[in-house]
């Protein structure tokens, strides 16, 4: 016979660099990993930058940038350096993305993996309460539960977390609902494997990818939460963040607009490269859709 | 070669290029085709055999500039085809050439109405008024014979059958009288019966209108059925053409050889002595309908009922086959007795013992007594998971020890056949047969009294399924395993099974030794399903092939 | 069975009725965060008169039900929002519904018009990016989208004011009319127009390039499908496929997230409207939050939801219409 059946295709080279492989050729996910490397840079070297508190005054007020380099990016009304507030920005933006990203998706994922591996009345409940929180303006419901526990960025955090489950615990809920009825679930079900074990071990690591493309989703609209929250004034006043020095920019918009374009550009730059970041993960997770 | 008057198609030579990275260079090298008018030509190839592109060629419609051709001529009608513009193409597209596809449900708009859709053929080619346009769709449905063809122009889509469906299709591939039909796969998504029909309905209007039909298809049974000339295809390169005679009956290429050779016979194993071994499985008076699902607020709808009233014996050692199409309850089966669906009455002893009645503990254990063999090579194995994992996964679970139960599933590889080194590897990196060997692997892995084996060949090529049941009979025998087998492919149940049971929603309607069923069908039903199998007069030949 | 009715009739009562659950889980909720909220209306009620001693707080307790059990409690609470009674605003001194109604207005016009054109806009970009994929054209779309993805309301709402108001001087800086210009009839409608282009700017393109990247994804997903490959193999050219073929499904993902995103623009609204000091919901619930005026914020809150189950209900429809392969009886 010409085609006997039982002969191995050479090995597949390791998972990390077929993933690797599939990203790169996305070149706008690598500028997005070069803009994402630059934040936690940023973030990482705060701290060397400027050893001081953030907050206090660096030098004369409304010194404009690249007039004075111990304020290389110029002051702000109140003589806060401009250039440290970006830096020590970057580390308020990314810890409230990754934490409060990380609250959405456990609590999107163990209400989406209920409803989409049970259905039934598990399922129609836990829709009901996601649709009623979806159906409150994330928003002002943020808003809300500041307003009731106050602005501790702990509390900010974890509220903005609490306000960000409802997409992913939808789009977790549909992938377990495609993913029970594959023949691999029976086949578990089959071995006698109990359920616990096929949410997490069998269909939770099918599911994954398109979690890990919008958990970047997710820490991009936080960081953009958070900014707009600090830039309302109701951020945590104890910590340099990149909506409250737009917020204060505000007040000296016409005389010196560097103070709110600045952080605004870094703003941008950071949400667009967890953007960038998403596709490529999409990219590389999903490879069917390559072209 | 002058010939008055021309082929309505021609190939010469055609070379169609891959994109980088594929698995060759040339999805088709040096195919030499002719057509003509009035004539059915096959041309046959497993998958990948670059069948399909070869229409797409001929329409124009390659996924361009990944895949074009590169090399030959394509003349329809005597007049050459590459380097046409796309707006001539176009006005041959739907009006000279037309095209039927292989799934009649995604082929069609969901949002159209039928009627529309042919509709739309006349209005890009004709200067019809909107009147006569839909008194020649009508008139063309009827020629499809769709039962009211008044009713079916408002129809959707999915307000109506598969087979339906697939006549729409060709309704609207012949409303303009074309002389060349391309049919890709026409008949591959549709049960037996229908396929007959639709086989019969294709020949029909192609005698009407005297047109050339390139009929695309990997089945010889079908083959045999409708072509007058055959051409075969193994990855891109044409192996062997003639008559339909003298291919199905006189190969002579090794790659024909052996892809006929593969192909059940309808004759039905040698009768065994009546089984006295004692009854493994039993089912009593089965019963499932799957209720409207639904909380309390969405739409009702209606319930249905799957299976009702099945009793059935398998006994040690013995395959007992559940046939039937679509719709007629036999994967429900396969899913009840192995309780991944919760049946509303009934027993299932395995043993003696109850299944259905068992307590979820209890059931965990009675598992590794029966297990199964699933259709999809590439759904039933968790892609996440190492080939080792996989096989092992069960005796881990039932308390064996994990070094032990990972050493025994290399032994099993061996057992079915592949290579230990296959072990460390990812499912993705198996072809469709090597999955479904994997497949048997992890249920003999639990060394289990019964294997319910749910259509486990209907998703591979021809040659690789001969293979895999050559493997499952050989397991079965030198394991003296009892099999339930369920399949749609009468020719796979006739080379398999001891016994059959014909199902017709959700009801048996005739069970018995399967030579005898096969001889002296007693229900209507099954006399209908076994004169609809295609091919049914041909016998292939028995040859000698240089392997298996 | 309901045999009179048109089947889209059933269908949308269906709709309704199953958003009742969705309703009275609002109404639980927001009776939890009051609770959850430090102080209550009798907290409110003596502050604001100044102090009063206990047997009056008592009595005032016991007058507003707040000695009842939490149930009794919740179901007068259920009740009230029912009837759209919101309880009295200590800050603006008249019931909420009353100052909730004199906002409601300003608010609806800017999401209707920051939705209407991000929604119009979005497809039309996504719909030309995605049949020139990979080319120039939609290189720049596709960039322009993530920039704007990227850039949040309030900084954008900025940069305009700095440009069309500051520097050129076009644009009115906030309000929603001139003060003191008692406009009428059409002069009025374009000094609304005025005060609204910028704020509309500031909260659509946020949602355009949420639109466009889905739209471009969804045509191209569609474009891939077999029936459009049988509509090509009819002879039909391909500006025909995306009129009569692609457009109508790829729009289907589309409009079901228009519903849902109608609660996040409600929410988007807070910043640009209190940056351009429009006076509308969003306003209103930023100051309540400042003032701590409890009974306002649940009352926006509710009455949000409601206007989000409203809304999602009509695309519900528009849905069903849209896609054939829906039953509606």
């Amino acid at each position: 016979m010409t085609l006997a059946d039982t002969e191995i295709a050479p090995p597949e080279p390791p998972r990390y660099v077929m993933f690797w492989r599939r990203y790169k050729r996305n070149r706008a996910a690598l500028l997005g990993l070069v803009l994402f490397a630059l934040v936690v840079l940023m973030a990482l070297s705060a701290g060397i930058i400027d050893p001081g508190d953030p907050l206090r005054r660096a030098g004369e007020p409304l010194t404009p940038p690249f007039v004075n380099w111990e304020t290389p990016l110029g002051t702000d009304q109140l003589g806060r350096d401009v250039l440290s507030g970006v830096f020590y920005g970057a580390r308020i933006s990314l810890l409230i993305g990754v934490v409060a990203t990380l609250v959405a998706i456990v609590i999107g994922v163990v209400i989406g993996a209920l409803a989409g591996y049970f259905g039934g009345w598990v399922d129609d409940v836990l829709m009901r309460i996601t649709e009623a929180f979806q159906t409150i303006p994330n928003f002002v419901l943020l808003l809300t539960l500041v307003a009731i526990m106050g602005s501790k960025i702990e509390w900010i955090t974890v509220a903005i977390g609490i306000v960000s489950w409802t997409a992913p615990a939808r789009m977790v809920r549909a992938e377990f609902m495609s993913l029970r009825h594959r023949e691999f679930v029976d086949a578990a079900r089959n071995l006698g494997v109990s359920n616990t074990s096929i949410i997490f071990r069998e269909i939770l690591p099918n599911a994954m990818p398109p979690i890990v493309v919008y958990a970047s989703v997710i820490m991009a609209l936080s960081i953009l939460m958070e900014s707009a929250l600090a830039f309302l004034a109701l951020g945590d006043p104890n910590y340099a963040s990149w909506g409250n020095m737009i917020g204060q920019g505000r007040a000296v918009l016409r005389s010196a607009p560097y103070c709110a374009v600045i952080p605004g550009i870094a703003i941008i730059l950071t949400v667009l490269s967890f953007s960038l970041l998403g596709e490529g993960l999409n990219d590389a997770l999903n490879p069917r859709q390559k072209k | 070669m002058t010939k008055t008057p021309p082929p309505v198609l021609e190939l010469c030579n055609v070379q169609i290029s891959l994109p980088k990275g594929a698995d060759r260079p040339y999805a088709l090298e040096g195919l030499d085709l002719t057509i003509e008018a009035g004539e059915i030509v096959c041309l046959v190839g497993e998958s990948g055999s670059g069948k399909s592109l070869c229409a797409g060629a001929i329409m124009g419609l390659l996924p361009e500039p990944h895949v074009r051709v590169t090399g030959g001529a394509i003349r329809f009608m005597g007049e050459e085809l590459r380097g046409k513009t796309d707006a001539e193409m176009r006005k041959l597209r739907g009006a000279d050439i037309s095209m039927i596809f292989q799934e009649p449900m995604t082929a069609l708009n969901p949002q159209k109405t039928v009627g529309w859709q042919i509709d739309e053929v006349l209005r890009l080619h004709t200067k019809m008024s909107k009147a006569e346009r839909k008194v020649r769709a009508i008139e063309m449905l009827e020629r499809v014979h769709i039962p009211d063809p008044a009713s079916a122009y408002n129809a959707h889509p999915h307000q109506i059958s598969g087979g339906q469906r697939q006549r729409v299709m060709i309704a609207m591939s012949l409303v303009l009288s074309p002389k060349l039909i391309i049919a890709d796969e026409p008949t591959t998504a549709l049960d037996v019966t229908t396929q007959l029909q639709i086989l019969k309905l294709i020949r029909e209007l192609q005698e009407e209108e005297g047109a050339g039909v390139l009929f695309i298809t990997h089945d010889f049974g079908v083959v045999a059925e409708i072509a007058d000339k055959v051409a075969v295809l193994c990855r891109g390169e044409l192996v062997e053409s003639g008559t339909t005679d003298a291919v199905l009956n006189h190969p002579q290429h090794p790659y024909t050889r052996a892809l006929i050779g593969a192909v059940p016979a309808l004759t039905p194993p040698p009768i065994k002595a009546a089984s006295d071994a004692p009854v493994v499985l039993k089912g009593t008076g089965l019963k499932k309908t799957f209720a409207a699902r639904g909380g309390l607020l969405s739409g009702k709808r209606k319930a249905v009922t799957a299976v009702k009233d099945l009793t059935f014996e398998l006994r040690q050692g013995e395959t007992l086959g559940v046939v039937g199409e679509s719709g007629s309850g036999k994967t429900t089966v396969s899913r009840i007795v192995t309780r991944l669906l919760e049946c509303d009455q009934g027993s299932v002893e395995l043993d003696g013992t109850d299944l259905l009645a068992a307590t979820p503990r209890e059931l965990r254990a009675l598992r590794q007594h029966i297990q199964m063999v699933f259709q999809d090579p590439m759904a039933s194995l968790n892609p996440r998971k190492r080939v080792v994992d996989l096989i092992a996964q069960g005796p881990i679970v039932h308390g064996a020890d994990p070094a032990k139960a990972r050493e025994d599933a290399k032994r099993l590889l061996e057992l079915v056949e592949l290579s230990p080194a296959a072990a460390n590897r990812f499912p993705h990196e198996f072809s469709g047969g090597q999955r479904q060997r994997i497949g048997i692997a992890r249920a003999l892995a639990m060394e289990p009294k019964v294997i319910v084996a749910d259509e486990p060949v209907s998703a591979l090529d021809v040659s690789v399924q001969a293979q895999v049941l050559k493997l499952l009979a050989d397991l079965r025998d030198r394991l003296n395993l009892s099999l339930l087998f369920v399949t749609h492919d009468l020719r796979v149940a006739a080379q398999l099974c001891d016994r059959i049971i014909v199902m017709q929603k959700g009801e048996i309607v005739e069970h018995g030794l399967t030579a005898e069923v096969f001889a002296n069908p007693q229900h209507p039903y099954t006399q209908n399903l076994l004169s609809s199998i295609p091919g049914r007069d041909w016998t292939p030949p028995s040859l000698q092939t240089d392997a298996a | 069975m309901t045999l009179h009715m048109p089947p889209i009739l059933s269908y949308a009562l269906r709709r309704l009725v199953q958003a009742i659950p969705v309703v009275i889980l609002i109404m639980i909720g927001t009776f939890l965060l009051l609770k959850l909220a430090p102080g209550d209306t009798v907290d409110a009620l003596v502050g604001d008169m100044g102090g009063a001693d206990a047997a009056f707080i008592a009595r005032l307790r016991a007058e507003y039900g707040l000695d009842q059990p939490v149930w009794v409690q919740l179901w007068r609470y259920m009740v009230k929002l029912a009837s759209f009674d919101f309880g009295w605003s200590f800050v603006y001194e008249q019931p909420v519904s009353t100052v909730l109604m004199e906002r409601l207005g300003t608010t609806l016009m800017l999401m209707a018009s920051s939705l209407s054109i991000a929604f119009v806009a979005g497809i039309v970009l996504g719909a030309i990016a995605a049949r020139r994929a990979y080319s120039a054209t939609d290189n720049l779309i596709s960039v322009l989208g993530l920039v704007f993805y990227a850039t949040p309301s309030f900084f954008l709402s900025l940069m305009l004011m700095l440009v069309f108001s500051v520097k050129l001087g076009w644009l009115p800086v906030g309000g929603i009319k001139t003060i003191a210009a008692f406009y009428t009839g059409w002069d009025h409608v374009w000094d609304v127009v005025r005060h609204l282009i910028m704020p509309t700017a500031a909260l659509s393109l946020i949602y355009l390039a949420f639109y466009l990247r889905l739209m471009r994804a969804s045509v191209m997903e569609v474009a891939d499908l077999d029936y459009v490959r049988t509509a090509r193999a009819k002879g039909a050219r391909e500006g025909r496929l995306m009129t009569h073929h692609i457009m109508r499904n790829a729009l289907l993902p589309v409009v079901t997230l228009l519903g849902l995103q109608f609660s996040t623009v409600l929410g988007g609204s807070i910043v640009v409207e209190t940056i351009f000091t429009l006076p509308g919901l969003g306003q209103l619930a930023y100051q309540s939050v400042v003032q701590r005026d409890m009974n306002t914020l649940m009352g926006i809150i509710f009455l949000c939801a409601i206007i989000v189950v409203v809304v999602n209900f009509l695309t519900d429809l528009l849905y069903a219409r849209l896609d054939s392969r829906i039953e509606l009886a």
